[in-house]
């Protein structure tokens, strides 16, 4: 199968670099076509894939690990380092300064939204804050429903106008309702469209010049693959996205779609989705996410045998 | 005769309004596609330069590293016997590697059904992909065929998953089996194949939880599902479908590893192609494991469902520089 040996593979060209008192530029070039590897076979984007490998070549035969007494280790370092950078660097946090903070997910069919918008609120409730859940996609069969049941489970309110009402009209009365009854945060579900359906992307404008969202979140697929720069970069210039959230990290996939999507819009990811669960979502770890994609579980022991 | 024409005259035999709806549901993907294979052809010679542009294409569409490099080799090597030159040629070269890549050994796609007596079909996949809706387009189209559907409501763990299916039957009105939020799933499949005996249907549709393929409780509770219809009627299911989201990138294979090993695939359902996702990981999918696409996916909407078909698939990829060649 495509992944396995990758990592070994991986190892066995840094492994070259390792003890090496000198590295040679095509030293360096042998470790990259397999970093390049890596990076495609994790789905990160191709064109991503090299602007990022041109860099850290540039970084690897530079002086800094020439110069180095250990330049195979240094050569891994960079590499981390520079993914870990992509990504970030740090956890991003929500922006929950105005009463009440409106949020706004949206994203492509089955992405959980839905699923990511019970388990937002949820773990907003444990830091005290008291939510309104707001069913904005009449389109999706049994979507209001979906909402209700989770709602249901975390012990808040929806609000809800049913399916035959106007998603921007039911936005901007969910907010009105969140005003009056002192709920500090309103989450607005929206129904999944394709970044190219122009219709849907235009509700999708209304809502947020209606109700001026403080966040919004485009919730991601970590099993997406090639196509994640095209979504990112679309649903980013129509409707300036805060933040990501990436779903479904509790699979196998390497999750490469972290990287493209932030490369492209510069949006952090805010949070990863871990399982189908409501408490299972969790702040999102670029450092971690680094030597995710790599397929190296863990990169600093690589570093040391290095 | 060039490949193209041939393509064109193989798929002018299916109706106009089929290749239409898969022209119009596949232009995102095409445009895309095409204008970065356009950028490749329309190179001065064919060179390494220009196969490494091609490999970029390929990998940018989903089809992964190792099946690009083996497109790419077997095209290089065709090259060199046929002796082409002229970059505009490779094109039809390379619709027709990947046409016979994606028919694989046999061309068979067709749904393997009974003609007399009831048909199961199992849907299978990870969260999200689009099984509960391929239920309801294909119910739909079963319907107009002249069929009785049943539906059975598999998913009992998602919130709102059974009136999600519930409300599929009711457009396209079937009846659904179902029992409550969190009951046995593999109770609710037995109960739907009773139901289905006892009413004389033709095609009982099972519906099931998304699961992640990684997940060794979830892919038992498949498996038991699996086996009680295997009990209940021989040689059933008759057709075990996992539906596949067309973004996905490489984890696809990994997905058609694990249901096939836990459920014995017969097929593929493509779904979400009308984004602009190309879904070539189908192609490796079909190199690695020789899992037929049966079908795909085209919209929300009940008649948005196509059988796949391998030429018209790669035709409507190719559309655009199909119909260049023929002005020209
Ligand atoms: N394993 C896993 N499943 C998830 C996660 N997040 C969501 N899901 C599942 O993914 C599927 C789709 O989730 P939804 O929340 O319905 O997705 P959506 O984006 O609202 O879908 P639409 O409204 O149809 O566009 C469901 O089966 C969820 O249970 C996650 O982090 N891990
Ligand atoms: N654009 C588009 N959307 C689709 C297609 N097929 C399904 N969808 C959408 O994808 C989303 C998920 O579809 P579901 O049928 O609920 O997927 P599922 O696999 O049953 O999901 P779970 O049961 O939660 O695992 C819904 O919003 C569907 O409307 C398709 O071919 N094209
Ligand atoms: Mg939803
Ligand atoms: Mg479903």
């Amino acid at each position: 199968m495509a992944f396995e040996g990758l990592s070994e593979r991986l190892q066995s060209a840094l492994s070259k670099l390792r003890g090496k008192g000198k590295v040679s530029e095509s030293d360096v070039k042998a470790a990259m076509r397999e970093v390049r590897l890596a990076l495609l076979e994790a789905d990160v984007n191709f064109k991503v894939v090299k602007d990022f490998v041109a860099r850290v070549s540039e970084r690897a035969v530079g002086q800094e690990v020439m110069k180095s007494l250990t330049p195979g280790q240094q050569v891994i370092k960079v590499v981390n380092e520079e993914l870990t950078q992509l990504m970030g660097g740090q956890q991003s946090k929500l922006d929950l300064s105005s009463k009440p903070s409106v949020i706004m997910m949206v994203g492509l069919q089955g992405a959980g939204k839905t699923t990511t918008t019970g388990k937002l609120a949820h773990h907003l409730k444990k830091q005290n804050k008291h939510p309104l859940l707001v069913a904005g996609d009449v389109y999706r069969p049994a979507a209001i429903r979906q909402l209700e049941v989770l709602g249901d489970q975390i012990g808040l309110p929806v609000f809800s106008l049913g399916d035959q009402e106007n998603p921007v009209e039911i936005a901007e009365r969910g907010v009105a309702q969140a005003k009056e009854e002192g709920n500090d945060v309103v989450l607005i579900d929206t129904a999944g469209r394709l970044h190219v359906d122009e219709t849907m992307m235009d509700e999708l404008k209304a809502i947020r010049e209606k109700v001026e969202p403080d966040e919004i979140l485009l919730v991601v697929d970590a099993m997406t693959g090639q196509d994640a720069v095209n979504v990112a970069e679309s649903f980013h210039q129509e409707m300036a996205l805060t933040g990501v959230v990436l779903t479904k990290l509790d699979g196998d996939t390497r999750g490469g779609a972290a990287l493209s999507v932030k490369s492209v819009t510069d949006c952090p990811v805010k949070f990863a989705g871990m399982g189908e669960k409501v408490d299972a979502l969790e702040p999102f770890h670029p450092e971690r996410m680094a030597s995710r994609i790599l397929g190296m579980g863990d990169v600093l022991t690589l570093i040391e045998k290095a | 005769m060039s490949f193209f024409k041939r393509l064109k005259e193989s798929v002018s035999k299916t109706t106009e309004s089929v290749t239409q709806k898969f022209k119009d549901g596949l232009s995102k993907t095409s445009s895309s596609l095409v204008g970065a294979m356009d950028s490749v052809f329309s190179r001065n010679r064919i060179d390494e330069e220009l196969f490494e542009e091609l490999e970029d294409v390929l990998i940018g569409a989903d089809v992964g590293v190792q099946t690009t490099m083996e497109i790419v080799d077997r095209l290089r090597s065709e090259v060199k016997q046929r002796k082409v030159k002229d970059p505009a040629d490779l094109q039809p070269l390379l619709s027709e590697i990947l046409v016979e890549m994606l028919q694989g050994d046999d061309r068979d796609t067709a749904m393997n059904l009974k003609a007399d007596g009831l048909s199961i079909i199992l849907f299978v996949g990870v969260n999200g992909v689009g099984k509960t809706t391929t239920i309801g387009k294909l119910a739909h189209q079963y319907r107009q065929e002249g069929k009785r559907v049943i539906l059975a409501a598999g998913d009992t763990f998602r919130a709102g998953a059974i009136e999600q299916l519930e409300v599929w039957g009711e457009r396209v009105g079937v009846d659904v089996i179902r029992h409550q939020a969190g009951s046995d799933p593999a109770a609710v499949i037995y109960d739907g194949i009773q139901a289905a005996k006892a009413r004389g249907a033709d095609i009982l549709l099972c519906d099931t939880a998304g699961r992640l393929h990684s997940k060794v409780n979830l892919m038992e509770e498949l498996k038991k599902v699996y086996r009680v219809i295997q009990r209940e009627v021989p040689e059933a299911p008759h057709e075990t479908l996992l539906v596949l989201d067309s973004t996905t990138g490489q984890n696809a294979l990994q997905q058609a590893k694990w249901f096939n090993e836990a459920t014995r695939l017969s097929g593929i359902v493509l779904t979400k192609m009308d984004g602009t996702a190309k879904g070539g990981i189908a192609v490796a999918i079909r190199r690695e494991l020789s899992i037929p696409v049966k079908w795909i996916g085209l919209g929300e909407k009940l008649d948005d469902l196509q059988p796949f078909d391998a030429e018209q698939f790669v035709h409507a990829l190719f559309v655009q520089a199909i119909e260049k060649e023929e002005e020209a």
